[in-house]
């Protein structure tokens, strides 16, 4: 075949001669939703259906998000928080502001950590919820999985509506607790969602189990290693599908989570379907860590009242602060040199780090399943890219 | 066998469409234009400045501090301060905003302009069919374009407005009880001793 691509040679050396039937092709998946997960563009090479080489290209929706806040008074980077994992703003901001507390030495009062708590879980729930839906959707059932996840999304996005005003960018917590308090009725209309999404699991697994189609396209699909995932730094419930036991809520007990009874959902063969079931598993442990948070919740103040909103000066340092977000760890580490922004803002994104491992998990699979590894991968190109 | 699983997820599909005629829950689609659902009241989109009484140029509470165009993050506001004074909404003699425009275009939503105004004048509306065929005239608001009533901004934000309002009249009393403080002494010292003010201007000399 004349028509193979110059670079595809270039890539596989030891290929050069290959012509005829054996000719390795290159070709680009995306950049526009390759799986309708944001601007994202796969360079695979292919041997015939299996892939031999790929590479990941991103940037597209790179906004310089920390130079940005180097400019920034650190209130003003809240809201662009928001934009990095634009599904699950509400941990986005959670991550931020815990470690600007840990810099300026911010304690916050119980109540805003329990309301941390539930808007964090719930956030959870509703970022599993679409990821399965989507995953469901790259397997080819179009449709009806994707729209009943999201129909339940909405109820959630409603409940964070009522208290935050936006349905996506929350921008809600702040240094020292949280901006209002909860409006009248919250409580009870959260644990009325609370209350039905059992069902809604319930539901799901009844669409979903035992399917052949399901079965068969995930298991033994993708396979990553143990030994991988932790030298690549994969974190989340993608490291947790491979067996590992590593839960920044328990290993860390940030917040106020040593209080809550809950389990850690693993893995055992770190395929598509453990890392599908690992996601399932984890909105049953969430709704556990809900209950609780909803009956436990006192009354009292929302915010720190040290804690300035204008003019908000941290003494000079450094500090890491770092919590579960639903796709992994998400980081952020701060340097102050006692001005009013930050001297040096870094985000360590789960997205962009699990990403690292997608060519091992994809080298020898077909196309088709290829998107399937990448869509188990749950990233969001706002938080990759920056 | 075979299709087992496939069978009874499809009996799950049938389930919700057969439901979907008779439960709401499960007939999720509204409508739009023609059916709404009822508004959210924390619902935010784009702020507007809320001006007191019927004249929107007499009534700004906006005194042209600039505070929310500092802390705008993307910088949609832009500000400049009047060369004269008119009392605010408490009543003292205040500069205000000879030019206020924000870019609609630019702006994110994100409220900080509101929670650092100390003067109750920017809050948030709720009103977002704003589409227009002009993408740069028509997205740059001016100040006229952002005035509301706050009549107007009690009926989208109940709440929020009546804990504002409560705290202008809280302030507005303490003003009047200094005004009215300073004049009593200001009265008695004009009794006592009159020639206070010419010693002030001398002193000032």
């Amino acid at each position: 075949m004349e028509m193979i691509a110059p670079a595809a040679q270039e890539l596989i050396p030891n290929n050069a001669a290959a012509t005829g039937d054996d000719a390795l092709l290159e070709i680009s998946l995306g950049p526009h939703h390759p799986s309708t997960h944001g601007v994202f563009r796969m360079d695979v090479v292919l041997d015939g259906e299996r892939v031999v080489k790929l590479k990941p290209v991103f940037g597209y929706l790179h906004r310089n998000h920390e130079k940005i806040a180097e400019g920034a008074s650190y209130l003003a980077s809240m809201p662009y928080t928001d934009r990095l994992d634009y599904i699950g703003s509400l941990t986005n901001n959670w991550a931020y502001a815990l470690a600007v507390e840990k810099l300026a030495g911010i304690q916050i009062p119980e109540r805003a950590e329990y309301i941390r708590v539930i808007t964090a879980e719930l956030t959870r729930l509703q970022n599993h919820a679409s990821t399965i839906g989507f995953l469901t959707q790259e397997m080819g059932a179009s449709g009806s999985p994707l729209m009943y996840s999201f129909r339940e999304r909405e109820k959630i996005l409603d409940l964070f509506e009522s208290l935050t005003g936006s349905r996506m960018m929350c921008n809600y917590m702040r240094f020292g607790g949280c901006r209002v308090d909860l409006p009248a009725g919250w409580l009870d209309q959260t644990r009325k969602v609370v209350a039905d999404f059992p069902g809604f699991l319930d539901e799901f697994e009844r669409l979903l189990e035992g399917n052949e189609i399901l079965l068969a396209r995930t298991q033994g699909v993708g396979v990553l290693s143990r030994e991988l995932a932790i030298q690549a730094g994969v974190t989340g419930p993608i490291l947790r599908a491979s067996g590992v036991n590593y839960d920044i809520r328990k290993v860390d007990r940030y917040g106020i989570y040593d209080r809550f009874d809950f389990r850690v959902p693993l893995g055992e063969h770190g395929d598509v379907y453990d890392r599908y079931m690992v996601r399932m598993l984890e909105m049953r442990e969430s709704l556990k860590i809900l209950e609780q948070a909803l009956r436990d919740i006192p009354s009292g103040p929302i915010m720190d009242t040290k804690t300035k909103i204008r003019g908000f000066r941290p003494k000079a340092g450094e500090a890491y602060g770092r919590i579960e977000s639903p796709k992994g760890e998400l980081g952020f580490f701060l340097i102050s040199d006692g001005s009013p922004n930050p001297y040096r803002y870094r985000v360590r994104p789960p997205s962009l780090i699990n990403l690292t491992v997608l060519e091992d998990m994809c080298l020898g699979s077909n196309v088709s399943d290829t998107i399937v590894i990448f869509g188990t991968i749950d990233i969001v190109l706002g938080e990759v890219d920056r | 066998m075979l299709g087992e699983g496939i069978a009874k997820g499809l009996v799950e599909t049938a389930r919700n469409f057969i439901g979907s005629y008779f439960s709401k829950n499960r007939l999720t689609t509204v409508q739009y234009p023609e059916e709404r659902l009822p508004q959210i009241e924390a619902t935010r989109d784009f702020p507007f400045l809320v001006y007191d009484g019927d004249d929107w140029q007499a009534g700004m509470r906006c005194v042209g501090c600039q505070i929310c165009e500092k802390e705008c993050p993307p910088k949609c506001i832009y500000i400049e301060k009047s060369k004269d004074k008119k009392p605010d909404a408490v009543g003292k003699l205040q500069f205000y905003p000879a030019v206020f425009n924000i870019d609609v275009s630019v702006c994110m939503s994100c409220q900080i302009c509101v929670e650092v105004c100390p003067f109750e004048a920017i809050k948030m509306d709720t009103e977002f069919e704003l589409s227009t065929d002009n993408r740069f005239g028509g997205l740059l608001w001016d100040k006229a374009r952002l005035s509301k009533p706050n009549a107007y901004y009690g009926k989208v934000h109940p709440t929020d407005a009546a804990a504002s309002d409560a705290l202008l009249a809280e302030e507005k009393a303490k003003v009047e009880a200094k005004a009215k403080a300073a004049g009593e002494t200001k009265t008695n010292s004009e009794l006592t001793s009159p020639p206070l003010a010419t010693s002030g201007a001398t002193s000032k000399q």
